[in-house]
C-alpha cells in the first residue's frame, strides 16, 4: 500500500545541513496498522509527512496505492492527497468552523452536494460517538473529542489510508485507550490501513500489527510486534520496551543471587492460547526441577495474549537442561538469561 | 456656560458636514478593504514562497507598501492631484478627497491583513493541504475564516484612521466635520461650532470602535 524508497530528507542550506532521513526503506501492507516508534528527534514526523508529501523528500520515492506521488502535479498531488487522510497531535481543527463543518470541509473541497455531506457527515459522527456536538465549536470540546472530529474529517472522503502524527502524545492515558480502540475499529470495519508514529510502546503493544523502530533517521528494526516485542535486537527497542516495562532493578537483584551449577536463570515467553495453559508446572513435575519466579508479566499484545515469566530452576545441570528441551518442544520460547 | 451660545449654529451646516464625512469614510473605508485585502493576502502568500523570485517579488511589494504609509496624508493629498483629477475628475470635494485617502489607508490595511493572517495556526493549514485543498481553497476556506476577527480587528482600525483623515481633508476643501471645525474654529473664532463637529467626530469613532470590537468579539472562538 505505501513503499518508500531510499527516501532521503535534508534540512537547511548546504553546510549547516541536517539529515532527518538517510536512505530509508519501507514498506507498509493493505489494511495493517503500521506502528513506527522511535525518540524525539529520530525523524518520525518527517517520515510520515513525506508519505502524503508534506514535507518533499531531498530524494527517493513515495509509493501509495501504486502511485509515485513524487512524480505528480500540483494538481494530481491534491488529488491523491485526498485518498490519505491525516491527523495530528494538536488536531488542527479549523477554530472558527464548527464540529460539522470541520467533518464537512474534505467534502466541500470537491464540491459534494448538500444531501451527500448531510448523510456523510451524520454517519461519521455517529461513528465517532459525537452526534449531539454537531454545532459546537473545537474550543468547547475536550482533547479527546478534537481528536474524534480529526478522525471523523479524515474518513470524510473515504480514504484507503490513515496517517497519524502523535495522535494520541496530547492525551491522557484513558482517552488515550479509547482513541486506540477507535482507530482498531476503524481498521477492522473499512479494512483501512493505518500508519502511526509514537514515543510510547504502549501504543504500538496496544493496536499495532507491526512495528518500525526509527533511529537517527534509519530503521534499526521492524517485524511483527510480537516478535520485537518480545525479542528486541536493537538497544533502542529493548530500550522501549524496558520503560514500558520498567521493572529492571529488581530483576537485576534476583539475579544476583545464589549461583553455581545446580541453578539457572531462564526467561520464558508464552505466546497465544499457551499463555493459559499450564505447561511449566506440568513438566518440572516431570522432570522433577524446582523453580522460583523472580519475575512475570501477563499481557496482551493487540489482541494476542502473551505472558513472560522469568523463573530461577534448581536441579540437577542435566535435569534442567532436560527441562528446557521439553518446554521448547512445547512451543514456547526459552532464553536462558543467567 | 462657558459663554458658549449654541443658538447661532447653523444645523443644516452641521448635518451636511456630517453626512459629507460618512460619504467620505464609507467610499474610502469599502475601497481600502478591496484593494488593501488581496495586497495583504499577496504579502503573505508571497513571504512563505520556496521560489525565491516570488520572494524576491516580496521585498518590492513590501517596500512600496512601506513607503505609501511613512508619507504624511496631507503630503499625499497634494502630491496626488493630477492622479486625483484623472481619476474622478476632481481634486477637490468630497469626491477629490476619495483616491488620497483609498492610497494612504490602503497600504496601511494590507499590513494589517498580513498580520491578522500570520495569526493563523500553522497547523491548521497544514491540515487543508494534507486534505488536498488548492491554494485559492486554502485562501478561501481557511485563512480567510480562521482570521476573521483579527481582519474585523484591522478593518476598524483603519475605518478610525480615515476619521482622522477625512478631517485633514479639509486642507484641500474637502468638506466634511474636519473642514467646519477648521474653517469655524480656526479662521473664525466660531467656538461653539469646533467644538460640535469635533465632538461628533469622538461620537463617530465611538462608535466605530465598539461596533469593531463587537464583531471581533462575536466571530471569535479561541
Ligand atoms: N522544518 C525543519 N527544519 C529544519 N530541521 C528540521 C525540520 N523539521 C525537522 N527537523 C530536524 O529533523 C530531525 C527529525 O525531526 P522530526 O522528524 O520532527 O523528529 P521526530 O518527529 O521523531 O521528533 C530533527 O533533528 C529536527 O531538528
Ligand atoms: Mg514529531
Amino acid at each position: 500500500m505505501i513503499e518508500l524508497k531510499q527516501l532521503t530528507k535534508q534540512y537547511g542550506k548546504a553546510g549547516r545541513m541536517t539529515t532527518a532521513l538517510s536512505g530509508l526503506n519501507l514498506s507498509i501492507e493493505k489494511g495493517e496498522i503500521f506502528g513506527v516508534i522511535g525518540h524525539s528527534g529520530a525523524g518520525k514526523s518527517t517520515l510520515i509527512r513525506c508519505m502524503n508529501l508534506l514535507e518533499r523528500p531531498t530524494s527517493g520515492e513515495v509509493w501509495v496505492g501504486g502511485v509515485n506521488l513524487t512524480s505528480l502535479g500540483k494538481k494530481q498531488l491534491q488529488a491523491e492527497r485526498r485518498k490519505i487522510g491525516m491527523i495530528f497531535q494538536h488536531f488542527n481543527l479549523l477554530s472558527s468552523a464548527t464540529v460539522y463543518d470541520n467533518i464537512a470541509f474534505p467534502l466541500r473541497l470537491i464540491k459534494t452536494s448538500k444531501a451527500d455531506i448531510e448523510r456523510k457527515v451524520s454517519e461519521l459522527l455517529n461513528l465517532v460517538g459525537l452526534a449531539e456536538h454537531r454545532d459546537k465549536y473545537p474550543s468547547q470540546l475536550s482533547g479527546g473529542q478534537k481528536q474524534r472530529v480529526g478522525i471523523a474529517r479524515a474518513l470524510a472522503s473515504d480514504p484507503e489510508v490513515l496517517l497519524c502524527d502523535e495522535a494520541t502524545s496530547a492525551l491522557d492515558p484513558q482517552t488515550t485507550d479509547s482513541i486506540l480502540r477507535l482507530l482498531l475499529d476503524i481498521n477492522k470495519k473499512f479494512n483501512l490501513t493505518i500508519v502511526l508514529i509514537t514515543h510510547e510502546m504502549h501504543v504500538i503493544q496496544s493496536i499495532c500489527d507491526r512495528v518500525a523502530v526509527i533511529h537517527q533517521g534509519g530503521i534499526v528494526e521492524q517485524g511483527p510486534v510480537t516478535e520485537v516485542f518480545l525479542k528486541p535486537k536493537h538497544e533502542v527497542t529493548r530500550e522501549f520496551i524496558r520503560q514500558e516495562m520498567d521493572n529492571g532493578d529488581a530483576l537485576r537483584l534476583a539475579l544476583q543471587g545464589q549461583d553455581g551449577s545446580s541453578s539457572q536463570a531462564v526467561q520464558i515467553t508464552f505466546l497465544g492460547s499457551k499463555t493459559y495453559e499450564s505447561i511449566l508446572s506440568h513438566t518440572v513435575h516431570e522432570t522433577g526441577v524446582n523453580f522460583a519466579i523472580l519475575q512475570g508479566t501477563i499481557s496482551t499484545i493487540k489482541e494476542t495474549p502473551y505472558g513472560q515469566l522469568i523463573v530461577r530452576f534448581e536441579g540437577s545441570k542435566g535435569a534442567i537442561e532436560d527441562t528446557i528441551r521439553r518446554l521448547l518442544d512445547q512451543g514456547l520460547d526459552v532464553e536462558v538469561i543467567h | 456656560m462657558l459663554g458658549l451660545d449654541f443658538s447661532q449654529v447653523d444645523w443644516n451646516e452641521i448635518g451636511t458636514a456630517t453626512l459629507d464625512t460618512l460619504r467620505m469614510l464609507g467610499a474610502s473605508a469599502l475601497f481600502s478593504f478591496i484593494i488593501g485585502l488581496p495586497i495583504g493576502v499577496l504579502l503573505y502568500m508571497a513571504a512563505r514562497s520556496t521560489s525565491g523570485f516570488v520572494r524576491f517579488g516580496y521585498s518590492i511589494l513590501s517596500f512600496i507598501v512601506n513607503i505609501l504609509r511613512s508619507v504624511p496624508f496631507i503630503i499625499l493629498i497634494v502630491a496626488m492631484i493630477p492622479i486625483t483629477k484623472s481619476i474622478v475628475g476632481v481634486s477637490y470635494g468630497v469626491l477629490g478627497t476619495i483616491p488620497p485617502l483609498v492610497v494612504g489607508a490602503a497600504p496601511f490595511f494590507a499590513r494589517l491583513v498580513e498580520t491578522a493572517l500570520n495569526e493563523v495556526d500553522k497547523g491548521v493549514i497544514e491540515a487543508a493541504h494534507a486534505m488536498g485543498s488548492s491554494t485559492s481553497q486554502i485562501v478561501w476556506r481557511v485563512l480567510l475564516p480562521e482570521a476573521r476577527p483579527g481582519l474585523l480587528a484591522g478593518m476598524t482600525i483603519t475605518i478610525v484612521t480615515l476619521v482622522s483623515y477625512t478631517a485633514m481633508s479639509g486642507q484641500v476643501g474637502g468638506g466634511g466635520l474636519g473642514d467646519l471645525a477648521i474653517k469655524y474654529g480656526y479662521y473664525r473664532y466660531e467656538t461653539e461650532i469646533m467644538i460640535l463637529a469635533v465632538v461628533l467626530m469622538i461620537v463617530l469613532v465611538q462608535l466605530l470602535q465598539m461596533a469593531g470590537d463587537r464583531l471581533v468579539r462575536h466571530f471569535t472562538r479561541k
